[in-house]
């Protein structure tokens, strides 16, 4: 099965701090593969000849080179900085190129959302590109057989299962499991394999299309949350412990 | 998303052919509220599934009433054929499993914008929606616009209150076009969700991965003498220091409880947005730089393995 993994580069959100003026502190957080892509990538590998392949800026290499090193066994970048804050459809219509580029795959595995953003729009903005069936929020891919793949989705309500004709698109979540760890051969051969650049030239695709020009949405303005926490240093502990009691015997909010 | 764009808004028309609300029937009400508050003297309609609902708040109501069954391609052939009879200038979805899985697919066929998970609306001075989306896990929120039509929004479930209208809809039943659908649906197990006893918890002692397995040993017994539960962070649930059903923020469960006693936590954005709605935060940190000091009512620097006996003292007397 040649299947096609989707994946994105997301700030370590675990380590973003804020400036009094609402923007993220950038120096010092690290990047790294969004956690639902990490899922992406071990179900893409498990069931057939992977690609992974990211739109992003020339670091996200490193990126690719750990989904190589997790089973893939090639990696496309699709960088250009006509692809700069691109919104979710600019991305999908990008990423859709790029797919159409390398040809006719089985599946494509996108994670169900990314850390940063969350909008979850992404995959099924993809899969109408492709004109491909979706199945979002899988957990669990059960069986791929007689063109079909049987997954089970984890939604609020409960557990669906659900069979897509092939070729489809899925979104999965995180998996209740560790993801694998690569084993040192793995990163080796990850350093020493191959990653495809592609810009927008070689996808065919016009700056109307593509970047900050092809995307119908903006961010008009953003603001921080204030919290309503004082956020008060005690110096003992007995401060700390009256400070508990207090909590304790006081009421909860409804 | 963009940062400041907005030059070429020529695309983009004040007046328009109001507002269409496609949701699941719970959040219909609550979406009747949320579109006329953007509608101006425009309709407002709403698109519904299977069964007639009545609701009021809407001028009309179009009925697809053969689709009982949530399908991907057949919900979204149904809404683009609406869609593009009727020409809203707003469209917005609930964002809801269901939504959240139509409504990127109806933007992207009509090359539209969608703002997902929106907790506020709102009009410009030029009639154009701005819809407000919190990123980075709730720590910042973003008031984004969307320079096409329709501007399309989903919006999170109980957010806006269910409207009080006497306005009662006309009803309009339609069929809608065959399309082939590519999925189908097998079995679904219904599971109401199982109510974990850290979200029912008064007292919360939570622990991060930097405490080890002896930390959580420790918290064990502080959280007895409290009368309290034992949540983690998603580094120690990954790092197999406690189970994934005691994991608090983006990812995990989100609580409230009235006393929330963060230990060796560094307060991630992703962990705070889990916990910030607890009445008391009080912080435990061996690093004064640790951001959960900035999110926490009370802190403390310094090392559990030392604090927590003094405290456990204390309270045991």
């Amino acid at each position: 099965m040649k299947i096609f993994v989707c994946i994105k580069q997301v700030p370590d959100t675990g380590d973003i701090k804020w400036t009094e003026n609402n923007t993220m502190v950038r120096e010092g957080v690290e990047s790294i593969t969004n956690p639902c892509d990490v899922y992406a990538i071990e179900t893409g590998v498990k069931l057939g000849m992977a690609t992974a392949v990211t739109m992003g800026p020339p670091q996200a290499e490193n990126m690719l080179r750990n989904a190589i090193a997790a089973g893939c066994k090639n990696a496309v970048l699709l960088s250009d900085k006509k692809f700069a804050a691109a919104d979710t459809l600019a991305t999908a219509r990008t990423l859709a190129a790029g797919l159409k580029k390398l040809g006719h795959c089985d599946l494509v595995v996108c994670g169900q959302y990314a850390t940063d953003g969350d909008t979850a729009q992404t995959g099924p903005n993809l899969a109408n590109f492709l004109d491909l069936p979706q199945v979002t929020y899988v957990k669990e891919v059960l069986n791929v057989e007689n063109g079909y793949i049987t997954v089970k989705r984890e939604l609020d309500r409960g557990t669906e299962t659900v069979r897509a004709k092939l070729p489809a698109l899925i979104c999965v979540l995180e998996g209740d499991f560790e993801p694998k760890r690569p084993l040192i051969n793995d990163t080796i051969r990850a350093q020493n394999g191959q990653v495809i650049v592609r810009n927008a030239d070689d996808l065919g695709l016009s700056e109307h299309e593509i970047g900050i020009k092809g995307s119908p949405t903006y961010v008009n303005r953003s603001f921080r949350m204030t919290t309503s926490h004082e956020a008060r240093m005690v110096e003992t502990i007995d401060e700390l412990a009256e400070a508990i009691n207090e909590a304790k015997r006081g009421e909860r909010d409804e | 998303m963009r940062l400041n764009g907005g030059s070429a808004m020529n695309s983009m028309q004040t007046s328009g052919n109001g507002v269409l609300v496609i949701a699941e029937e719970f959040m219909l009400a609550e979406l009747a509220c949320a579109a006329n508050g953007i509608a101006n003297t425009e309709p407002v309609c709403a698109m519904v599934f299977g069964e007639p609902k009545l609701v009021t708040g809407f001028d009309k109501v179009f009925v697809v009433e053969k689709l009982t069954e949530y399908n991907t391609d057949l919900y979204t052939a149904a809404a683009l054929d609406l869609i593009k009879e009727i020409q809203p200038s707003i469209v917005l979805i609930g964002a809801t499993n269901q939504g959240r899985d139509l409504a990127p697919r109806i933007a992207s066929a009509l090359n539209t914008g969608l703002t997902a998970d929106c907790t506020d609306l709102t009009l410009s001075k030029h009639g154009l929606l701005e819809a407000t989306r919190p990123t980075f896990g709730g720590q910042l929120m973003a008031v984004i616009i969307c320079k096409t039509k329709p501007q399309m929004a989903t919006v999170r479930p109980g957010v806006f209150k269910p409207a009080e209208s006497d306005k009662l809809p006309e009803i309009i039943y339609r069929d809608a076009p065959y399309v082939h659908p590519r999925v189908e649906l097998l079995d679904f197990s219904e599971q109401p969700r199982k109510v974990n006893e850290l979200e029912t918890a008064e007292i919360i002692v939570t622990g991060g991965a930097g405490i080890g397995a002896d930390g959580f040993r420790l918290l064990e017994e502080f959280a007895a003498a409290l009368g309290a539960k034992v949540g983690a962070t998603r580094g120690a649930v990954h790092t197999g220091l406690a189970s994934a059903a005691q994991q608090i923020g983006q990812t995990g469960l989100t609580v409230s409880p009235k006393l929330y006693i963060a230990c060796g936590v560094s307060g991630s954005v992703q962990h705070i947005v889990g916990m910030c709605g607890s009445k008391k935060i009080v912080a435990i940190n061996i690093d004064p730089d640790a951001p959960i000091f900035q999110n926490c009512d009370v802190g403390y620097v310094g090392d559990i393995f030392e604090v927590i006996p003094q405290l456990m003292e204390k309270f045991c007397i």
